[in-house]
């Protein structure tokens, strides 16, 4: 049970033992916010970034309760500073790969609320053009390559992203997103083999939120050190504390400065907990409502506020008005959602291959 | 009643978790619902006062139902709690609609009807169908011996060897020779097989050909069938076309309307149906139909027919029902002295009325005769219609959807049942006061359902 | 052992056309690499890409652990990069090790990401039985594959298809799986060197016949066609048809076809059940019943584990007589 205490995820945030401050002056900035890393400014931001996937997936809640939102949809409430954090060191020409739980992943990665939120109501203003739903986020502009239903379905694509890259010489990252509960899988294990032997630039982030839906880690991992164990295929691994927005921006820095480097794949297992069910409700059979409060005792965006406060960078007015703004954005985001189109039924069978009509992908 | 999951239609309220007058935040749990899989606390996503619990612990609603109040103040105002009305699969469907069975048979006279409205009375399986229909025994005729009287394809077979002369010695042909034999003018009765099983092929075909064994066919040539389907919707349209016409143009109409108090006859229908088996449950249409045959027994002026300038009041009621076809276009049928049939044999008549009239069977004698029609768009979700009506008779009738409505009865506000009775009359025939008298007649009739 | 420099009609086997034709691909293209379990060192389980490795280096032609799933995932990775990766599946046993990855991904993203995103993968994979290697390494499973939406299946049965069916399959933008029957590798005979195109598109007719048609494709193409040798002595003309492009099915020439000979049999190497030959036999049904002269028959494999005695073995599969006999069924 040790592992389900919020304790021990603060063992192992050694990335950011480096000390070294990162420069902000790579070709990088349309991906991040402005601010130097590691200041007052910069940590607004990423707390307006937490704040801003927070109340997105608040709202997402209530829309599937009125049955606005179909399907199945996976809550990142609880996790917002991995992606938040890691994010921060991805360019633009990097690539991402994600799991059905990746709506912090899009908004962090710069899909607008409006597309993803459209996306969720069905609409062909969805990211996705209505046929992916929550689960199935795209943005082939951004290099945002879905969220993936299949557990650890993702990463072999994000083997073959990197691949590409490294054959053409090309010195981009490919983020692979995914869940404790791909460790039981057979495609972490290959590609995680796959990856370290071709020297792949993969950054592997394991959100490992304790849970594989209702399994906990240890029902379903005999080792459960992630980060050990993903250490065995040679590869650079790392545990980090992912409650704490920081910790996962300084660890993210590191693996992908090393990866650009030609150091092959590294993978950081962010230690974290969602707050929510697995999928929007659920039985809360496996887990104690006690353990829940504990964790959100280290909810990562009061731990940020607290820590910007004891710093003396907290403005409440200031606060307030993000609030305010991430709110009017949502609304909007929600009321476009509601007036965006539909997809004509006709239009059935579009996008089904290249010579389907409609469909722009092409290779 | 939030949706709590993919598969979730409806949830049980197992326990509130707030009373009336209580605050609450946003994200309080307020409620324990109980869903297929488990139970789950209903969060609350708005701060306020509750100001009523509308479900009682232990109930089971749909999802999109209404909980409970959430008012900003003491003053209890609707939040976003409402329901979705406009969730499209909205399961609640109003009582009275579901009420009579689980039989698919909505409404009956219904113009354009949903596949899923088909009648369900005869009860014939595809294969007895698709049996009496090559045989030529008409499926009304029989009485089933399946279980719950549905005919059996035995039955079918029985009857289509009872016909004198009309045995189905359907020739055993490959589909290949059965075309060639229509396009060669060659009788398969007169084919001897000697395919498998002595199937006929098409050389035995060729060899049947009197005179040199013709070649093949140049190209593929059009089955030697009746007139296409699109040809008779055709037809029927513009007799339809031809018939309205002239009533337009040679009938002066006047036009009622009334709306008609439904209580009494939906709880009479209710108790009726509880009590009866499933076959002989009634459906609101059936009441309908009658109070309208009774009130023309009893305004005979509305009841017969104008010819060469003067008005003959018929014999008796003969009352005609307007069904649409699914292919398109109208008949309306003649359900014989409506007026003395009791409730059972009307529902029974007209589901057998309908069900040939959308079959194809209609015999003469069910298509002559109407001295009074009725058309009901209820079930399209139409409140009102003004027909026109079907020359030589005088007057139609026309019903609209069963709708819930503030209604007041001695002085009292409640949610009624209502139906809205229009009246199409010839005013050659009569004047306004008699229609209204007639549509009083209809009105006091249906809200004495026992005496119908 | 390669020919690819004789002019004229040259002699050569179904492997060599096939090697031949991935070395043109990785000649004129540079995004093309080829990806497998031993396509490189060892030449190729079936010796197919013997040499390729030689000539374009470990780089293009990648060796990959046994994680077929993985290295066909990474082809689906480095086709939606851009790239034209040809992943070989050493058979198609093993592709059921990377279903997910054929089905949950090249399949769906194109549709799943509103048509933002193209797979232009090939995927190639040995088939079949016939050559004793009992029940998990026999299966014919092309017909599971064509079941899919999204992605295009081809079965290359001659040696002209071998050799040139490989550009239009990399032309395509969406995922294709191309079965190479395992029987096939070893046939050999001569290949025009004014062909340089094949028409991937459309079912071919291997043979014009008048009486009956039988379609086929794959490793039953040769029964069929031997079947048809033997029928004509007894004055019986088969119309032969090679499907070649199985998803999707070129339906129009099976239906003219049966429109003129007004009886078919489907032969098919898979199980009957559920298999491409009850498609086929579904599609005559509803496009040219009025055409039929006879029921449609099929011969496929019977409905067992494909068994290692050589005796059990071949009475499982489609054989020459089978085909024979149920042609006599349909029209005698």
């Amino acid at each position: 049970m040790s592992v389900a205490r919020p304790s021990r995820t603060r063992k192992t945030p050694a990335p950011s033992k480096s000390g070294r401050k990162p420069t902000s002056s790579k070709d990088e900035a349309s991906a991040r916010p402005p601010s130097a890393h590691g200041t007052a400014g910069h940590r607004k931001d990423l707390l307006q970034a937490m704040l801003r996937v927070r109340r997105f997936e608040e709202r997402c809640v209530e829309l599937y309760s009125a049955a606005k939102i179909r399907g199945f949809v996976h809550l990142y409430i609880g996790e917002e500073a991995v992606a938040v954090g890691v994010n921060e060191y991805l360019t633009p020409d990097d690539a991402v790969v994600s799991t059905y739980r990746e709506h912090g992943h899009a908004l962090a990665r710069g899909i607008p609320a409006e597309a993803v939120m459209a996306e969720m109501y069905g609409r062909t203003t969805g990211c996705s053009g209505g046929r992916g739903g929550s689960m199935h986020l795209f943005d082939a502009a951004r290099r945002f390559y879905g969220g993936n239903a299949i557990v650890a379905g993702g990463l072999p694509l994000a083997a073959g992203l990197a691949l590409a890259d490294r054959m053409r010489g090309q010195e981009r990252v490919t983020c692979c997103f995914f869940g404790d509960g791909a460790f039981a899988e057979g495609e972490f294990h290959e590609t995680a083999n796959l990856a370290a032997l071709g020297q792949l630039p993969v950054l592997f982030i394991c959100e490992n939120n304790l849970y594989a839906m209702g399994t906990a880690l240890e029902r379903h991992e005999a080792q459960t050190d992630l980060a050990m164990r993903s250490a065995s295929y040679g590869m650079i691994a790392w545990a980090v504390d992912g409650m704490d927005v920081e910790a996962v921006e300084q660890a993210t820095r590191k693996a992908v400065e090393g990866i650009r480097a030609g150091t092959g794949p590294d993978l950081l297992e962010m230690r974290t907990y969602r707050f929510r069910a697995h999928s929007m409700y659920d039985p809360d059979r496996y887990r104690h409502k006690a353990e829940v409060e504990r964790w959100k005792e280290r909810d990562p965006i009061l731990l940020l506020a607290e820590r910007m406060r004891d710093n003396g960078e907290l403005d409440d007015k200031e606060l307030a008005r993000t609030e305010r703004r991430i709110g009017r954005e949502v609304d909007h985001a929600v009321e476009a959602a509601e007036q965006g189109p539909q997809e004509p039924v006709d239009h059935l069978l579009h996008h089904v291959t290249g010579s389907s009509a409609g469909t722009v992908g092409r290779p | 009643m939030p949706s709590l999951g993919a598969d979730m239609d409806e949830g049980t309220l197992t326990e509130w978790l707030v009373r009336s007058g209580d605050h609450v935040h946003r994200g309080d749990p307020v409620a324990v619902v109980e869903t297929a899989k488990s139970t789950i606390e209903v969060e609350c996503f708005y701060t306020g006062i509750v100001t009523d619990l509308l479900v009682e612990p232990g109930t089971t609603v749909p999802v999109g139902t209404p909980l409970a109040l959430i008012g900003s103040s003491e003053r209890a105002r609707p939040t976003r709690h409402a329901p979705t009305n406009d969730k499209p699969s909205e399961p609640a469907a109003p009582e009275h609609l579901r009420e009579p069975s689980s039989s698919p048979l909505a409404s009956v006279p219904a113009p354009v009807p949903s596949a899923a409205q088909l009648p369900a009375h005869t009860e014939a399986g595809p294969l007895a169908r698709h049996l009496a229909e090559r045989s030529g025994v008409d499926l009304g005729g029989l009485h089933g011996s399946g279980p719950g009287g549905r005919v059996t394809r035995a039955d079918v077979e029985d009857a289509a060897a009872a016909r004198p002369g009309t045995a189905p010695s359907r020739a055993r042909a490959t589909p290949f020779a059965r075309r060639l034999a229509t396009e060669l003018g060659v009788d398969l009765a007169t084919v001897t097989g000697t395919g498998r099983d002595s199937a006929i092929r098409s050389s035995d075909v060729r060899r049947a050909v009197p005179g040199p064994a013709p070649a093949a066919p140049a190209g593929p040539v059009a089955p030697s069938d009746t007139r296409p389907p699109e040809d008779r919707t055709a037809a029927m349209r513009q007799a339809i076309a031809g018939l309205m016409s002239r009533a337009n143009r040679d009938i002066p109409h006047y036009y009622l309307s009334t709306t008609v108090d439904m209580a009494a006859a939906s709880d009479w229908l209710r108790e009726h149906n509880r009590r009866s088996p499933v076959g002989e449950r009634l459906l609101p249409a059936a009441l309908l139909l009658k109070a309208t045959a009774l009130g023309a027994r009893e305004v005979p002026d509305l009841n017969g027919s104008w010819t060469e300038d003067h008005f003959t009041a018929a014999d008796g009621v003969h009352l005609g029902v307007a069904v649409s076809l699914r292919g398109g276009g109208l008949v309306a049928p003649t359900l014989h002295h409506a007026d003395t049939l009791p409730l059972p044999q009307l529902m029974t008549a007209l589901k057998d009325l309908v069900s040939r009239a959308r079959t194809g069977r209609l015999r003469g004698s069910d298509v002559s005769g109407a001295t009074i029609t009725v058309t009901n768009l209820g079930d399209q979700g139409v409140e009102s219609v003004f027909g026109v009506i079907h020359p030589p008779q005088v007057a139609l009738v026309g019903f609209g959807r069963v709708v819930h409505r503030p209604w007041a009865v001695d002085g009292l506000l409640g949610v009624r049942p209502v139906v809205t009775a229009t009246l199409s009359a010839d005013h050659r025939a009569t004047d306004g006061v008699v229609g209204a008298r007639y549509l009083a007649a209809v009105t006091r009739l249906v809200q004495n359902p026992e005496h119908l | 052992m390669s020919s690819s420099d004789v002019k004229q009609p040259e002699r050569t086997t179904y492997r060599e056309a096939m090697r031949e034709a991935l070395r043109e691909a990785l000649r004129s293209d540079d995004r093309v690499f080829l990806m497998g379990e031993d396509v490189g060192r060892y030449g190729g389980c079936f010796g197919v890409s013997l040499g390729l490795l030689e000539e374009f280096g470990p780089e293009r032609v990648r060796d990959t652990p046994l994680s077929e799933s993985a290295f066909v995932g990474a082809g689906i990775g480095a086709a939606l990069a851009g790239m034209r990766p040809i992943v070989e599946i050493m058979t198609v046993n093993f592709s059921l090790l990377a279903l997910d990855q054929i089905l949950n991904n090249a399949a769906t993203l194109r549709h799943m990401s509103g048509g933002q995103l193209a797979v232009p993968l090939v995927i190639r994979m040995t088939t079949g039985a016939g050559r004793q290697l009992a029940a998990q390494h026999s299966h014919s499973l092309e017909g599971w594959y064509a079941h899919i939406p999204g992605i295009r299946v081809l079965a290359p049965a001659t040696l002209q298809d071998a050799r040139h069916m490989l550009p239009s399959a990399l032309a395509d933008p969406d995922p294709v799986l191309i079965f190479e029957h395992g029987s096939l590798y070893n046939v050999s005979g001569e290949l025009p060197s004014t062909v340089q195109t094949v028409d991937a598109d459309h079912a071919a007719i291997c043979r014009p016949g008048t009486d009956i048609s039988l379609i086929t494709y794959g490793g039953s193409l040769p029964k069929a066609l031997a079947a048809a040798d033997e029928l004509a002595t007894g004055g019986i003309s088969a119309e032969v048809i090679d499907l070649r492009t199985l998803r999707p099915l070129d339906h129009a020439t099976v239906t003219s076809s049966v429109a003129r000979t007004h009886r078919a049999v489907v032969i098919d190497e898979a199980w009957r059940t559920g298999s491409l030959a009850a498609e086929v036999s579904a599609r005559i049904a509803e496009d040219a019943f009025y055409d039929l002269d006879a029921p449609v028959e099929r011969v496929c494999s019977a409905e067992v584990p494909i068994p290692y005695a050589r005796q059990l073995e071949e009475a499982a599969l489609p054989q020459t007589a089978d085909i024979v006999a149920a042609v006599h069924g349909a029209v005698d």
